[in-house]
């Protein structure tokens, strides 16, 4: 029901956009598919446009500043303890705004049972994002040091607050904030971008937010580099810091190492190797990232 | 001290050195008799794509190449002075968007292909035209 909520605002407000199409003579929704092959990047965990772990200041889909780009995307995380489904969509308006939604189902699996949850106890979590990109551009501004900066928030339900409570987790809601700024270094073939999120979030948020060791924002980084081996494919890392807010349970900063093979400007796939270290009773958890986009 | 500005002169001649480099570019994408090459190709490729062959309605396209030619030849840091038209008063009027601006990139790159450009090579000369997006796109 709260995936089709978010799904029917977004479409919602997709169906309103005519009214900001000023030019009589051009399609009233114009799907340009206009900006160059990857200069979306690929839909990020928490359903943003950018890396895998990362936002970049990059505006999700192919649209122009003329135009609008949709994306759909489904991630899979496998972990040995643990597994993450995540499905999501988003709008990418005139290259300027992105508005998300996804949904992620935290699996814990046998862990579950061990914490006396029950096998396969599952949190769920409804993310609403919004990034607005302020300055810059990644791509044509390759005369100029400045990078394409953008600002965004990302507000999370989770569905588990008496489980949060429990743990020592302080909310069940939360909203993250975050500057990104991503360039791409044309002549070398390289993309980098750097965020940098306030957030009280324990594990993406899985967890809630605040805890009995700190109940207050911290800034996090978060930081991408892609090495693009051709048009279509590109190869590269990601590194993620994370608050500690649980006494229960230590948290470990995020890394991955990713491979995106762009097929078209219509569907492209992310495989990763993730590590997200510690999470609740078992270290090292490590595994694969796979992740599907769609777009228009 | 005399050691230490030594040191210190010497570190600024090193990073200085990159600017100095030889531009290798041109020679990278394989001299004039490729640059003239890719000016055909690529021009062929924007007069035979339906998202923007008709920016080229009222051009004359024998002057257009050669004016090409001449342009990729010095972007490159070839041996040549480009006198044609600036860039600004060259697309003043045409109303031409960031789609149209990409599509004729699109075009350039698949010509790239068709020259035998290497990727990178292709990705240093692109990173040379890609400000003129500035001057190009006007709406």
């Amino acid at each position: 029901m709260r995936f089709r909520f978010g799904a029917s605002i977004l479409a919602g407000f997709l169906l309103s956009t005519p009214a900001m199409a000023d030019d009589q003579s051009r399609p009233m929704v114009n799907f340009d598919e206009g900006r160059l092959l990857a200069t979306g990047g690929v839909s990020a965990v928490e359903g943003e446009g950018g890396g895998g772990l990362a936002p970049w200041a990059l505006i999700t889909g192919y649209g122009t500043r003329d135009g609008v780009g949709v994306t759909v995307h489904h991630t899979y995380v496998g972990l040995p303890d643990y597994q993450l489904l995540t499905p999501g969509i988003a709008v990418g308006l005139f290259d300027r705004l992105e508005l998300s939604y996804a949904w992620q189902a935290f699996d814990t699996e046998a862990t579950g049972a061990a914490l006396k949850l029950g096998q396969g106890f599952t949190f769920h979590q409804n993310i609403f994002g919004a990034k607005l990109k302020l300055i810059g551009d990644a791509v044509y501004d390759q005369d100029s040091w400045l990078p394409q900066i953008a600002i965004g928030l990302q507000h999370k339900e989770n569905d588990r607050g008496a489980i949060i409570a429990a743990v020592g987790g302080k909310a069940s809601v939360g909203t993250d904030y975050y500057l990104a700024a991503t360039k791409l270094f044309l002549a070398e073939s390289l993309l980098t971008s750097v965020a940098l999120r306030a957030t009280k979030a324990n594990q993406f948020g899985i967890l809630g937010f605040g805890g009995d060791r700190h109940d207050i924002y911290s800034a996090q980084l978060e930081t991408s580099a892609a090495f693009l081996f051709s048009r279509k494919f590109a190869v590269g890392g990601e590194f993620r810091t994370k608050p500690n807010n649980l006494g229960v349970a230590r948290e470990d900063a995020a890394f991955d190492i990713f491979a995106a093979y762009f097929l078209n400007k219509d569907l492209s796939l992310t495989a990763a190797y993730v590590d997200l270290g510690n999470i609740v009773l078992h270290d090292h958890q490590d595994g694969g990232y796979l992740s599907l986009q769609a777009g228009l | 001290m005399k050691p230490i500005f030594g040191l210190l002169a010497m570190a600024a001649i090193a990073f200085a050195m990159p600017a100095f480099a030889a531009d290798t570019l041109y020679a990278d994408m394989g001299g004039q008799a490729v640059i003239d090459r890719l000016v055909d190709v690529s021009v062929d490729n924007y007069l035979a794509d339906d998202r923007i062959k008709t920016i080229f309605d009222e051009s004359n396209m024998d002057r257009i190449r050669a004016e090409f030619k001449v342009q990729f030849c010095q972007v490159a840091g070839g041996p040549c002075v480009y006198t044609g038209h600036d860039m600004t008063a060259a697309h003043k009027g045409l109303h031409l968007t960031n789609a149209d601006f990409n599509a004729v990139v699109e075009d350039l790159q698949a010509a790239m292909n068709t020259c035998d450009i290497p990727f990178r090579v292709q990705n240093r000369f692109l990173a040379r035209l890609a400000p003129y997006q500035h001057q190009v796109v006007t709406r």
